[in-house]
């Protein structure tokens, strides 16, 4: 069933297919980036395809492939039954990505994309709100990379300050805790006191 | 009774309010898992809100490409920690996939009584911390009670409470005890009561009632379009259980129902999952029925499976077939497959990538807490602030599934 649609998407779209490959049943179709969109828009609109959402999207780090990402979506037809793995190659050597998002075409894409932008550095181009999702908007790098080493100690915050905000932060600068607040410095003072 | 404002015309109620930004969460009482919700108020309906997750997160992915496949089930355990069992079997059978083998009979049909036990488990505990944050906090008490007696089974099969590892690739870490079937088939029957209670003591209670009906309402389509799976698309009327679209292990062979809600409120979600502990409770004995007493557990190849201990110590060739499992790692064949299984909340999908060597290159697990949690926002957005908690519990967010 699956290469049936495999068969409709190449005769739609040609040489914007790159390969095709089937593995335990599970079909896979790789596109060209710029195909991308589209090619999702065909497998979701087309009736005989109608996959009408979307499962899983995440993307596979290969630091020695040039393109560095394969942006790996999982789609599925719940009235039809049937699945199909897309995916697409972007990324230069330094993990500088982008690609289009889907988030026009199924809104689970909204947060996926989000989270493979936190993990690993893709920019989704048309992406309505992408900001990191499971980490903090200070971390540093992509974690999920193959480059990221699994131990790397990140920074510490500073204190956030909440700008036109009519509440005091719960304690002073020196009450309260009794250790670790200095380097939380606040907006009126900012030195580089030690941090103990 | 008849409501005291009926004849209130709804709009000389609302009162002109400046917006007002609330934070709620992350450590909020009556919201279980860590999220944290800034909505924007006006009066006490909801404009906007922002959702936001993470707060557990614990670099599950990355750990698992440190490993071997088999270190990899501890992880998967602290998952979802309700159900970790089905976690456990939805993991090994992905790895299972791509090595092209199927566990016999006997443990297959193990799997699925461990996995229907873990799955009432959490219905349970969703069900119970639901009518607990509205209130009502006998029946969290009942249904923790029932959910203990399965946690009391499962330490006697696999040796640990919430955290089993019990899974293996391959099959299972032992077989069923001497006296499972009957220990297990006393547990259902005593959960089955303590649900016939819960449902005496909730569902003729209008208080409750209130709070569920035509809260949290969403539609079938924006459900599929946010990629919801489980109880929370079964509630919208959307009969898709992988159990049942893609039956996996044996679950062709066993009858069982697949209930579906009509309003697609957090009343059906509750009431789904109450169904589903019943229809659990069929395939469990089901299950059993088929359960061998005596057989092998485990796939005959030596590549896989660990010898026996006594080989181990007393043959050179047991020795080093366990320093190879050990020490290399299961050597799953280079490639790519998505195994996916019906999970507490959904569709459990394993995306596993291999290059041949015994790490593993990338293990993705698709949450299906993640994506019901992405639906809260238009779940909630036009609500009363007081209808956030039964929307929120309805959906059972699992912390250490979302954020992984």
């Amino acid at each position: 069933m699956a290469q049936l649609l495999i068969d409709l998407v190449k005769q739609q779209f040609g040489v914007a297919v790159l390969e095709t490959h089937s593995l335990r049943g599970d079909e896979t179709l790789t596109v060209e980036p710029n195909a991308w969109l589209a090619v999702c828009r065909f497998l979701r609109d087309t009736p005989r395809a109608d996959m009408n959402m979307l499962t899983d999207l995440t993307a596979v780090d290969y630091p020695d492939r040039e393109p560095r990402f394969e942006i790996v979506a999982h789609l599925v037809s719940l009235a039809k039954g049937h699945r199909l793995r897309v995916k697409t190659r972007v990324g230069d050597e330094e993990g500088d990505a982008e690609v289009d998002s889907l988030c026009e075409l199924w809104a689970g894409a909204n947060w996926l994309e989000r989270e493979c932008f936190d993990m690993f550095g893709v920019r989704f181009t048309g992406h309505p709100d992408l900001r990191r999702i499971l980490l903090y908007p200070e971390f540093e790098g992509y974690p999920l990379r193959k480059d990221f080493p699994a131990d790397r100690i990140q920074p510490l915050v500073p204190y956030r300050d909440v700008p036109n905000i009519d509440k005091l932060s719960p304690f002073g600068r020196d009450e309260g805790m009794s250790f670790g607040r200095q380097t939380h410095s606040g907006p009126e003072t900012d030195d580089d006191s030690p941090v103990n | 009774m008849e409501p005291l404002d009926q004849e209130l015309d709804q709009a000389e109620l609302e009162m002109p309010a400046e917006p007002m930004l609330l934070n709620v969460g992350p450590a909020h009482p009556a919201m279980h898992g860590t999220v944290r919700c800034v909505m924007e108020l006006s009066g006490e309906v909801i404009h906007h809100v922002d959702v936001q997750v993470g707060y557990l997160h614990r670099g599950f992915e990355k750990m698992c490409e440190r490993g071997t496949w088999t270190q990899v089930f501890p992880y998967v355990d602290r998952c979802n920690y309700v159900s970790p069992m089905l976690n456990n079997v939805g993991f090994a059978l992905a790895c299972e996939k791509l090595l092209g083998i199927s566990v016999p009979e006997r443990c297959q049909w193990y799997r699925m009584a461990l996995g229907e036990l873990a799955r009432i488990s959490d219905h349970l505990t969703c069900d119970g911390a639901m009518a607990m944050e509205l209130g009502a906090f006998t029946p969290f008490l009942w249904m923790i009670k029932a959910r203990e007696m399965i946690w009391d089974l499962m330490e006697e099969e696999t040796g640990a409470r919430l955290t089993h590892s019990f899974g293996r690739v391959g099959g299972m870490a032992s077989p069923p005890t001497d006296g499972f079937k009957e220990q297990a088939r006393a547990v259902v029957k005593q959960i089955l009561s303590v649900v016939a209670e819960v449902e005496k003591l909730l569902l003729g209670n209008r208080i409750f009632l209130d709070r569920l009906e035509g809260v949290g309402v969403i539609s079938a389509e924006d459900a599929i379009s946010l990629g919801w799976t489980g109880p929370c698309l079964r509630a919208t009327g959307v009969p898709y259980d992988v159990r049942k679209a893609h039956p996996y292990l044996k679950y062709a062979e066993v009858d069982f129902d697949v209930p579906v809600g009509s309003a697609s409120d957090c009343f059906d979600r509750f009431m789904v999952r109450i169904e589903e502990i019943k229809q659990s409770a069929r395939i469990i004995e089901q299950s059993l029925e088929r359960l061998a007493d005596s057989g092998p557990i485990n796939v005959d190849d030596p590549r896989v499976i660990l010898p026996p201990k006594d080989e181990v110590y007393n043959t050179i060739e047991g020795t080093i077939q366990h320093f190879k499992i050990v020490m290399e790692g299961l050597k799953l064949p280079a490639g790519e497959v998505y195994s996916y299984t019906e999970g507490g909340n959904g569709e459990l999908g394993f995306y596993l990538v291999s290059d041949g060597s015994g790490t593993p290159y990338r293990v993705r697990i698709r949450p299906p807490c993640f994506l019901v949690t992405a639906g809260l926002e238009r779940v909630i957005t036009g609500q009363m602030m007081a209808d956030v908690v039964p929307s929120f519990g309805s959906l059972n967010m699992i912390g250490g599934e979302c954020d992984r």
